[in-house]
């Protein structure tokens, strides 16, 4: 009773998940659930001891975070880079920014079964598709963020005499920046997304190979447990894009009420 | 003496007609350096927008350090002239002439403030003011400059904050510190005022006269507030179909009261001018 009462005074947000947690353990271990749809939490506590134990999960969790993290740099630098070459030139983007808004149309994930025949089911596969999911929402919000800081800024910075380079330092990409981060969190969603999308049709290592083989042993605990990592690592990417919009962005109103 | 030239035609066209210009000094009441303002004169200038003209061979010759409002209805014309001013637009024919003794750098002759203090947000205060003082290479001297010219317009205390947390009163007092930072010769004012709260505004209005005494630059001011135009400036001019329909000059000594007879009077005089055109 006086954990419970901690747990109230700590945070009344906490009660209800671990509320369930405890129905979802006590159902498991009265066999309300069956074993082969959902485990017991503890089971699951005790897969990922196992194999904590054995180094597997973090060979998993290390190979995929680095096809997620190599990926977005790939893709989210050359959505940037265009993002920013099409803000900010006419030519540019006359050139280019149709043929990339019909690209966009295409569902990157229909791609699977060509970028395999590409790439069978190496490395490059997977960053390929990580890093096309990525490109579009970071270009996107870039040029969207270019284009639309307030010419009236512009026109202040030209009368004061900033050369270009000035005028992009501290005009034109701090005017971008918010919509930048906009396009960065939503990247951020779709590089898990299409990972785990990936690594469960082809893969030989990783978390979603973890959770296939998993599932052909019937281990539907280590199942379970790929899908939470998945959740705590696309939290903490989001996690650390939010650190970074409070730094960069600690100008806007938004994040001035402390 | 140092003739800058802005017209339409190529640099050296004949229209150079400036040597020995007649311009007066203006009277003023305490004598800031001598070379604080600039005079400036508009000769025939003409602009059009496409088949569109807004100015009709507009004259209007400025001594140096007066202080001249601007008025007019709305859309005829009174910010095209001070973009023209401040050469942020080229006239379609005609030309601005600028006199400004020891004047170094042309790009700093004119400063402009509008409406909306455009300051960037994501810059603190003073670095706000330090966008006018890029002509500084030492960043100390660059802050130390920023931080007097805050104090200048009260906003010593405020420096290291963000534009955002400021009133709107208190965004343009930093607009103005920035406009001042580089010493312009001449300050275009567009509505600078004009989206203050009343009592603001007059406060604003107290602070632009003083500042204007103190250092004596060359002030444009236009405003669609007649009581204000009388109320700061030496001379009010009104601007109707492209051309100069009146020029009153207004010779009441500073610091002037607000709700005399004698600015009640003026400033009848030009109502009457800008409703009379209207019926
Ligand atoms: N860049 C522009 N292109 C076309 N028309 C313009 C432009 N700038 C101003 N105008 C026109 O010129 C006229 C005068 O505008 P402006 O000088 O802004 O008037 P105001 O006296 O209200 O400041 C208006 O009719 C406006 O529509
Ligand atoms: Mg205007």
């Amino acid at each position: 009773m006086t954990a419970l009462a901690r747990f109230v005074r700590q945070g009344v947000g906490w009660i209800l998940p671990l509320l369930l947690l405890v129905v979802w353990e006590v159902a498991a271990r009265l066999g309300e659930i069956p074993k082969n749809i959902l485990p017991a939490p503890s089971d699951v506590g005790a897969a990922l001891w196992k194999l904590s134990v054995s180094g597997e999960i973090f060979r998993h969790i290390y190979v995929s975070s680095w096809r997620a993290l190599t990926g977005f740099a790939i893709g989210g630098s050359i959505g940037f880079a265009l993002g920013l070459a099409n803000g900010l030139s006419d030519a540019s983007r006359a050139v280019s920014d149709t043929t990339l808004q019909m690209v966009r149309n295409i569902p990157h994930l229909a791609l699977i079964p060509l970028v395999i025949l590409w790439f069978g089911i190496d490395e490059e596969a997977k960053l390929f598709l990580v890093a096309l999911g990525v490109f579009f929402p970071i270009y996107i919000n870039t040029l969207h963020g270019i284009r639309t800081v307030d010419p009236q800024l512009i026109e202040m910075g030209r009368i004061y005499g900033m050369s270009r380079i000035a005028l992009f330092v501290k005009v034109i990409l701090p005017g971008a920046l918010p919509s930048i981060f906009v396009g960065l969190r939503y990247a951020l969603g779709i590089m898990w997304l299409t990972l785990i999308v990936a690594e469960t049709i082809s893969a030989s290592s990783g978390l979603g190979y973890m959770a296939m083989q998993a599932r052909e042993f019937l281990l539907i605990e280590v199942v379970v447990l790929s899908i939470l990592i998945y959740a705590l690592l696309g939290k903490l990417a989001d996690s650390a894009a939010r650190l970074l919009e409070r730094v960069f962005l600690k100008w806007h109103p938004a994040f001035q009420l402390q | 003496m140092n003739i800058a030239l802005r017209d339409a035609q190529p640099a050296f066209s004949p229209q150079v007609r400036f040597e020995g210009a007649p311009f007066l000094a203006a009277p003023k009441v305490q004598a800031p350096a001598p070379d604080a303002g600039a005079a400036f004169a508009f000769q025939g200038v003409r602009k059009a927008f496409g088949p569109k003209a807004v100015l009709h061979g507009l004259d209007l010759t400025v001594p140096a350090g007066a202080f001249v409002a601007v008025i007019g209805k709305s859309g005829c014309g009174k910010s095209t002239l001070l973009r023209l001013l401040t050469g942020l637009d080229a006239p379609t024919s005609g030309a601005i002439a600028f006199e400004a003794s020891g004047a170094k750098d042309p790009a700093r002759l004119t400063r402009v403030m509008f409406q909306e203090p455009r300051l960037l947000p994501w810059a603190r205060v003073v670095a706000n003011v330090e966008v006018g003082l890029s002509h500084l290479r030492s960043k100390a001297e660059r802050r130390r400059t920023a931080l007097s010219l805050l104090a200048d317009v009260g906003l010593a205390d405020r420096a290291d904050e963000w534009p955002s947390v400021l009133s709107g009163g208190q965004r343009q007092r930093v607009a103005l510190a920035r406009a001042l930072a580089s010493r312009p010769r001449i300050l275009a004012l567009d509505e600078p005022l004009g989206a203050l709260d009343a009592l603001t505004r007059i406060e604003m209005q107290q602070l632009l006269e003083r500042i204007w005494l103190q250092q004596g630059f060359t002030a444009v001011l236009v405003t669609h507030d007649v009581a204000e135009a009388v109320a700061l400036a030496d001379r009010v001019v009104l601007v109707e179909e492209g051309r100069i329909a009146l020029d009153l000059e207004i010779p009441l000594p500073r610091p002037r009261r607000r709700g005399s007879p004698e600015l009640a009077r003026l400033e009848g005089v030009i109502l009457e001018k800008l409703l009379g055109s209207a019926a």
